[in-house]
Order: structure tokens, then sequence, then C-alpha cells
């Protein structure tokens, strides 16, 4: 069986965030980027299935511009087989990248595609479960523990309040959440060898996908403030603080 | 224009994050219908039938709904969207699962999390774990949404019932199949709605610690009891007590932040609370910067003098 993974370069979760003066968007030139973390833990899965025998080749695949490669070359060198790029200068909305890798996944008869459960720049938590929607096939998001048995994956997810156990019938789709592994790092020999990994290049025209955007951004802005707070000097000050001056307690 | 409300539900009774939703959908403006499918869940859609500006309940009431499974779901509401301009679902571990299904259904792009709504096209939302927030405008129907709970104020009741519609069911898609749960139990009040929630990080050491220091500090203040990411992965604490941008969104009048360093992450599931504390051993913790009453030192010595000083000043 063949795993799929989506993958989506962004800012570093590290990195601080500034919004340009111009309301455009975020400052992004020269600052760190990387695989989305959640993106990484999805990797980290997919091998770890591989593996243990349940899978034959796990395959990384992103949407965006030339240097998103340097991010699939990254999950090969934590141990992916192949990568494909599908290249393009084009703002990309959820649904048009569920469009992109549903040509992906059909092409590659995937028996299951694992990605994040969210990316960290946009926060959509979309991708997964639109791309379960087109395919017509079973979704787990926000996965913390997984087995495949008898063409069946058994997925926990986190859900509000607790634990939730799905049995789904493959293929299927899974998002990873924090909890589902730690990613292991690339050692430097395996950063070489991924060097010679194949890396196939497509494009939204090539998969036939129309990725024109669905909503206008009108501006993206700093949060709003936070008035300046005070130090108190012990307990009895605070309460204190919170009886008298807040009246929160 | 009408716009439909996806009730969140444990079939019993209605999940709060529901009220804030109505809310949203009034600001909209439009008919509301709030759709319950569920099983045996004739209370929650009496309840439902209860909130203020809800005009119908579509109650749709079949074993296979019970368990809330996405793609079944997302089946039934796809079939009905054709009579709406907006379908909205709390931005909750339950919305967000399901929602985005429905939206690829109907070929729409789903906009996530909505904080603020300027007209029926325009909406606010934070991107980057909070640290901006974008405005979009989105000129398809039906409009998708989540709504961030927290964002909008809960609806009150009305005195007289909205009419309940019964529904008959779409056809089972038999992809998935509901195992099991496992719901923290829990006598303190909910983390997502408490008025105050106190949370403890990595600082707190152990285990025993929230339960030495931090319940009994709850017990007294009728405080939720949350945590950093940190604390979780340590496992002092269960995973649904998670604070941040993947665990609860909460925004409650009284946050005290314990041994918390206050990463981007968590202040991001905290920094909209009213009144923010934080104590802390190091002075130049970020989670400072946004506190409204910061107290630095040692929390094992300051957390008993705060529990001395509520019972004193009780
Ligand atoms: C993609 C992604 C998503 C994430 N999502 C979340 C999320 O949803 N929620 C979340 O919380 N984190 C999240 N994180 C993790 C986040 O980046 C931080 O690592 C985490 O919040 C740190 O937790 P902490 O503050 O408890 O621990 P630390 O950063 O280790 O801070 C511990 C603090 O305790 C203080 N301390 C120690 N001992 C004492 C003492 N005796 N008295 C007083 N103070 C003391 C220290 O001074 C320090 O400030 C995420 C990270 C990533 C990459
Ligand atoms: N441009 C992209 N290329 C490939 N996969 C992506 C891309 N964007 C998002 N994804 C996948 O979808 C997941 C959820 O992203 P989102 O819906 O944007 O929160 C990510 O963790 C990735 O696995």
């Amino acid at each position: 069986m063949k795993i799929l993974v989506p993958i989506k370069r962004v800012i570093d979760a590290y990195v601080t965030i500034r919004v340009k003066a111009d309301q455009t968007g975020v400052e992004n030139a020269n600052v760190k980027m990387s695989v989305n973390p959640f993106c990484e833990i999805a990797v980290e899965e997919a091998i770890r299935l591989k593996e243990a025998g349940k899978a034959t080749e796990v395959i990384v695949v992103s949407a965006g511009n030339a240097a998103t490669q340097e991010s699939l070359r990254a999950a090969l060198a934590m141990g992916a087989d192949r990568a494909i790029l599908i290249e393009t200068d084009q703002e990309l909305q959820p649904l048009a990248i569920a469009k992109l890798l549903k040509a992906v996944a059909e092409k590659e008869q995937a028996g299951l595609v694992i990605l994040g459960k969210q990316s960290i720049d946009g926060d959509h938590n979309q991708t997964g479960q639109m791309l379960a929607g087109l395919l017509g096939w079973g979704q787990a998001t926000f996965a913390s523990s997984l087995t495949l048995e008898n063409d069946r994956a058994t997925v926990t997810r986190e859900i509000d309040g607790g634990l939730e156990t799905l049995s789904l019938k493959l293929p299927a789709i899974i998002t990873a959440d924090l909890r589902l592994n730690e990613p292991r790092y690339a050692s430097l020999p395996n950063i070489m060898k991924a060097k010679q990994k194949p890396l196939d290049r497509l494009n939204p025209d090539a998969l036939g996908v129309d990725v024109t955007p669905r909503y206008k951004t009108l501006r993206v802005s700093e949060p709003p403030p936070r008035k300046p707070g005070v130090k108190v000097e012990s307990a009895a000050a605070l309460v204190e603080k919170l009886r008298g001056e807040a009246k929160i307690i | 224009m009408r716009i439909l409300v996806i009730a969140e539900h444990d079939n019993k009774s209605l999940k709060s994050c529901s009220l804030p939703v109505v809310t949203a959908a009034s600001e909209l403006g439009g008919e509301i219908d709030m759709l319950i499918a569920g099983h045996n869940a004739a209370d929650a859609a009496a309840q439902a039938a209860k909130i203020s500006g809800v005009k119908r309940i579509l109650h749709c009431d079949a074993p296979l709904y019970e368990r809330g499974l996405a793609e079944n779901l997302a089946q039934l509401v796809a079939s009905l969207s054709a009579d709406y301009s907006h379908i909205l679902a709390p931005a909750s571990f339950f919305g967000k699962n399901v929602t985005p299904r429905i939206a690829a259904l109907l070929d729409r792009q789903q906009i996530s999390d909505i904080t603020a709504i300027h007209d029926a096209k325009s909406f606010t939302r934070p991107i980057y774990a909070g640290n901006a927030f974008e405005t979009v405008e989105i000129s398809e129907t039906p409009v998708i949404l989540t709504v961030r709970p927290t964002a909008f104020d809960a609806t009150p009741e009305q005195a007289e019932s909205a009419a309940i519609t019964a529904l008959p069911p779409a056809e089972d898609t038999d992809l998935s199949a509901f195992v099991s749960r496992a719901l923290t139990k829990s006598d303190r009040p909910d983390l997502a709605n408490a008025a105050i929630v106190i949370s403890g990080g990595r600082g707190l050491g152990s285990g025993e610690n929230f339960k030495d220091l931090l319940e009994p500090l709850a017990d007294s203040l009728g405080a939720a009891i949350g945590a950093s990411r940190a604390a979780v992965d340590a496992g002092y604490v269960p995973n649904d007590y998670q604070v941040g941008q993947t665990g609860k969104i909460v925004a409650p009048n009284l946050y005290i932040a314990v041994g918390i360093s206050g990463a981007v992450q968590h202040l991001a599931g905290m920094k909209d609370s009213k009144i923010i504390v934080a104590i802390n051993k190091d002075e130049d913790a970020p989670i400072f910067q946004i506190a409204d009453y910061g107290l630095v030192g040692d929390l094992f010595q300051l957390l008993p003098e705060l529990r001395a000083a509520l019972d004193n000043s009780a």
C-alpha cells in the first residue's frame, strides 16, 4: 500500500510574526521556513508504518513555489521514498489544494493519505476533511494513535473532553495531531541520500485543476493590543487587586 | 436569506458552544434554522427550540447520527444546502471535523474560525496563532463558516419555542464506524465556559503538584483547570486540558497562568481573557507581557500563600 503525505512549507513556528505596514500580509522576506510541524508528524507516522511492514512506499507531496522543494527534501531525508512538487506561484486556498491532492491520490492510487491537522500559518484546519469529501473516503481527524489491520484503520482522535476511537474503511484520510508521535531528526547521511531521491514536478494545469482563489483577502492586521499590566509584590496584594480593582473574584 | 446553524450536542443536551454561533448567525441577518442530527435527541432539539432567534429546528433522528460521524453528517447537510445563504457551525473539535467536508461536497471554500462579521460576505479570522488577523470577502453561496465561540456572546433563551420539523435521514455512507469514547470526568466547570481558569505549565513539575497545589485553588475559586502543552506532554494532566493554538480556546473573566512561559502557541488560546494573571519565577517570561497582574516568584511558595490570602479575605 502506498501512503501519500501532503506537506506544507510555512514560516517556522518560532519566528516572531510581523504584519506588513501596508496590511497586505505578514513579513516573509528572509524569515526561516520549515515544514509545518503537523506535517512532520504525518511524515513520521507514514515512515513508521512502512518500517512496520504496513506500507510499501511513502510519497510526500506539496503544492507551492519552487523553494518548496527544500521542504520536500527535508521529508525525504526523514525517510520518505519520493516526492512530488506541484509547482505554482499562485495563492492556494484549501479547497484548491484538496483538489490538487485528490488528483495526485488518484494518480498514485494511494491507500492512505496522512495530512497534518492544521497549517500553522493559515490555521485553516480544512484540507484533510475536504480531500476526504472530494474522494468520498472516510476520515479521522486530530489523530493521536493509528493502527492498520485487515483493510481498516483504527484511529484514536482528540475530541472535546477526551478521546474517541473510530474504525475506518481503507482507503481513508487521517489528519495528525501533536501527540501522534515525535518526529525523528534526519541524520547527515540521510540528508545526503535524500538529494538522490526522485522529486517529480507537476503543475495545477497538468492535473486539470482550477486553483483560482475563492475568497479575497481585504487586509491583514495586528491583533488588538492589550493594555500593559503591573507587577504585584505578594499573593495578598494580588488578591486585593483582583477583588478591589478588577472586581473579578 | 436563510441561515443554517449546525448544532453541537450529545443527544441529551445542546453544547454551550452552539449558542454563540446563533448570535453570529443573527448578525448576518435572516431566518435561522438549527439542525439537530442525532439519535434519541428529542431533548437536545427541545432545548435548541428555546434559543432566542431560532426560527425552526430541523430534527433528523436516526442511529447513523448518534455519534456525529463526519461522513454521514456532511452528506445530510449537503442535501439541505440549497435552501441556505450561510451554513455555520462552532469552531470546536466537532465543527472543525465536519464543516470542511460539507464545503468540499458543495464545491465551496470554507472560512474557518471567524471572530467578527462585517457583512454577509466579509469576515475576520485569526491567522498565525492569533499573531495576525485577516479580513476576507467571499462572493459564493452558501457561505460556509465556523465560528469561534469565545468571540460572540451566548444567545439568551426565548419564551416561545421554535417549531420542530422532523427530517428523514440521508443514506448511511458506511465509511467509518464508532468504536469507543473516553471522556475525562470532572466535577469542575467546563474549561471552555468557566468564568475562571487556572492553568499550570511545566513549572508545576508533576501531576501530584497539579493535585496538591492547583486543585485546591481551583476549588476555592470555582475555576476550571487548564494546562500548557508541555504539562500535557509530560503527562501531568489529560490532553483535553490543553489551552492554545492546538488545544482549547478560552476567554474567561480571569485566567491564571502558573509556571507557564507564554509561548505564542499557548497565548493563542487564552489572550482574549478579560484579566490575565501570571505567576512565574522568571521575571522576563513572555507571559508577563500580556498579564494584567504579574507575580514573580517560586510557585511552590506563592500558591499556598495565594490560597491563604483568598481564604482570609473571603
Ligand atoms: C505547532 C505547535 C503547536 C503548539 N500548540 C500548543 C498549544 O496548543 N498549547 C500550548 O500550551 N503549547 C503549544 N505548543 C508548545 C509551545 O510552543 C511551548 O513549548 C509550550 O507552551 C511550553 O509550555 P510551558 O510554558 O508549560 O513550558 P516552558 O516553556 O518550559 O515554561 C515553564 C515555565 O515555568 C517557569 N517555572 C519553572 N519552575 C517554576 C517555579 N518553581 N515557580 C514559578 N515558575 C516556574 C519557568 O520560568 C518557565 O517560564 C505548540 C508548539 C508547536 C510547535
Ligand atoms: N500547499 C500544500 N501542499 C500540500 N499539502 C498541504 C498544503 N497546504 C496544506 N496541506 C496539508 O493540509 C494540512 C492542513 O492544512 P490547512 O487545511 O491549511 O490547515 C497540512 O498539514 C498539510 O498536510
